[in-house]
């Protein structure tokens, strides 16, 4: 193996501190006690206290947790299914209708759900406008990864199975849905982190009646920032971390299934 | 012959539900949008109704949204300031990508999944804590900002505020779509063959050469999807030209946001989105064939 030269190595470590110098400062700063996030005063957990006293961000954060656990269940489902299809059938335009909402920016798909949700449903902004958007982006994340589940493993399995007088039913409940578990599992870890996280889409199809912990924060960082929005921060990002931690641990399992 | 129907049902409820739902909730709206764009305001936001309801008021389709976004250069402006700032936001993402991308593929098999973990784990954060962090980081009360303005001091200038600026928009953009680039450029060096490195040594090429004509070359078609995947991101991006940039750093995304948020002419909103679509399927495009032809011409 060829070593880089020491200056790309320093290179590379600059980025990795750039990486990771401004989540040091979030998680620094929620334990400071100072209203300003400028020097360092002492150690506090006043703002973790002022965080579970505030009501509307209890509020976003159960709204967040109820729209992430109804959408991922929703989008692993469909996605499940879209990544099924593609694999068996190669349908012409099911690959596009699934990648491009996840290709396009952001702010389209909003935009176009918000003109939808309105002009055509009549439908009142809300908790179910923003179920319904999120499943829309999700679905192609959890069928990408359950159809490169599909496409690593081993075709004969299922002839065997067939072979063996399976029906295509039992088929798919004996043999390819263990299988894809784990893909489908992390479709669903992968779904829920996008949902808990989402910003721009929730934004456009959450209307006024509605609030999530992303939404919540940015209109703390619009209007008043407090050391509150770094705790808040901090634990979200605890949250994510262990659900990418056990994601990565799924994936690893599939990959060596794989081979 | 009942298999046969049985076989047909399976792949009915299969394809069906996944393909329904994006077709009501994708493709529909999207041509709801295409359609908006050629309508009139309403009267209190919203849209303007399709047919005559005998009220006198403005109704039918219309190019007067289409003709208003031309006749303004303002606009145009806006969406040349998008590009420029994408360009820009995607240079500076390969130059810090590439030594990263390429010491991880460099690294031993054993380390190189907790490397590319370690570059996942602040992406996986929420993206409004990741723009949030540099609020603090360029803040005039911050350590950064007063040791620059004290420099600036030292020479008899004036201070300058880094935040809500179009360098903190930059150094925003580029922070949050980093990984984009890193992890498409990693999965194309892992690939690389060491052994052409010394084939190209044994034949009298320097670092550099075998830099250019080896390594670069063949990363091209990484080059090409890392970039693609941050440059169609930053050009439709609100949000943190939004939090982190001044009043006279708006982008395509802001102005498409005030329009139906803001100003709530959805029409004319609709026509940006269309406007913006169409550059980034022409962006696309671009890049398919740019990694096509390289493909084709190695």
């Amino acid at each position: 193996m060829r070593k880089l030269p020491l200056w790309l190595q320093l290179a590379a470590a600059a980025t990795f501190a750039f990486l990771y110098l401004p989540l040091v400062v979030v998680v620094a700063y929620s334990f400071n006690d100072s209203r300003l996030n400028a020097e360092w005063v002492g150690f506090t957990l006043d703002w973790y206290r002022v965080l579970f006293a505030d009501e509307e961000m209890l509020l976003a954060a159960r709204n967040s947790l109820f729209i992430a656990l109804v959408s991922s269940l929703c989008a692993t489902l469909l996605g499940t299914l879209a990544g099924l299809a593609i694999h068996r059938y190669r349908p012409r335009w099911l690959p596009l209708l699934v990648i491009t909402p996840v290709a396009m920016p952001e702010i389209l798909l909003g935009v176009s759900l918000l003109v939808f949700f309105i002009q055509v449903l009549h439908l009142t902004l809300g908790l179910l406008s923003v179920v319904l958007a999120h499943i829309t982006f999700s679905i192609g994340f959890v069928a990408i990864i359950v159809r490169a589940r599909l496409a690593g493993m081993d075709e004969s399995i299922f002839e065997a199975a067939r072979d063996l007088g399976a029906s295509p039913w039992a088929t798919f409940r004996l043999v390819t849905f263990p299988l894809i578990l784990p893909a489908v599992v992390a479709g669903f870890l992968m779904s829920f982190t996008l949902s808990i996280d989402d910003f721009v889409i929730t934004f456009f199809t959450a209307g006024v009646g509605v609030s999530t912990l992303p939404l919540q924060i940015y209109s703390m960082i619009k209007i008043a920032v407090t050391p509150e929005v770094n705790a808040v921060s901090t634990l979200l990002m605890l949250l994510t971390l262990v659900l990418v931690i056990v994601a990565s641990r799924l994936d690893k399992s599939f990959m060596k299934g794989g081979a | 012959m009942s298999e046969t129907k049985d076989n047909r049902l399976a792949r009915w409820a299969i394809t069906a539900p996944p393909t329904l739902f994006l077709l009501a909730f994708f493709l529909v709206p999207a041509l709801i949008v295409v359609l908006a764009s050629f309508q009139y305001p309403g009267e209190f936001g919203g849209l303007a109704p399709l047919f005559d309801h005998g009220d006198g008021r403005e109704h039918g389709l219309t190019l007067e949204n289409y003709r208003f976004f031309a006749s303004d250069f303002l606009f145009t402006e806006i969406f040349l300031r998008s590009f420029a700032v994408a360009t820009a936001s995607t240079l500076i993402c390969l130059v810090m990508a590439y030594p990263v991308a390429w010491l991880i593929a460099r690294s031993p098999k054993r380390h190189r999944d907790l490397l590319v973990l370690l570059v996942i784990l602040p992406f996986a954060s929420n993206f409004l804590i990741r723009v949030y962090a540099w609020m603090i980081i360029l803040g005039p009360q911050a350590a950064l900002a007063r040791m620059f303005n004290g420099v600036l001091g030292a020479f008899g200038l004036e201070p300058v505020s880094l935040l809500f600026s179009p360098f903190a928009v930059l150094v925003g953009m580029v922070y949050v779509h980093l990984p984009f680039m890193i992890l498409p450029l990693y999965t194309n060096l892992e690939k690389h063959d060491p052994v052409l490195l010394d084939a190209a040594q044994d034949l009298g090429a320097n670092a550099w050469q075998r830099f250019w004509r080896v390594t670069w070359s063949l990363s091209l078609p990484g080059v090409f999807s890392g970039s693609a995947l941050v440059f169609i991101p930053v050009l439709g991006m609100f949000a943190i030209p939004d939090i982190l940039g001044g009043t006279r750093d708006m982008l395509i995304g802001n102005l498409i946001k005030d329009q139906f948020l803001g100003v709530r002419d959805w029409p004319f909103g609709a026509t940006l989105s269309i406007v913006l679509t169409l550059c980034v399927l022409a962006l696309a495009g671009f890049a398919a064939w740019a990694g096509k032809a390289r493909r084709g011409g190695a």
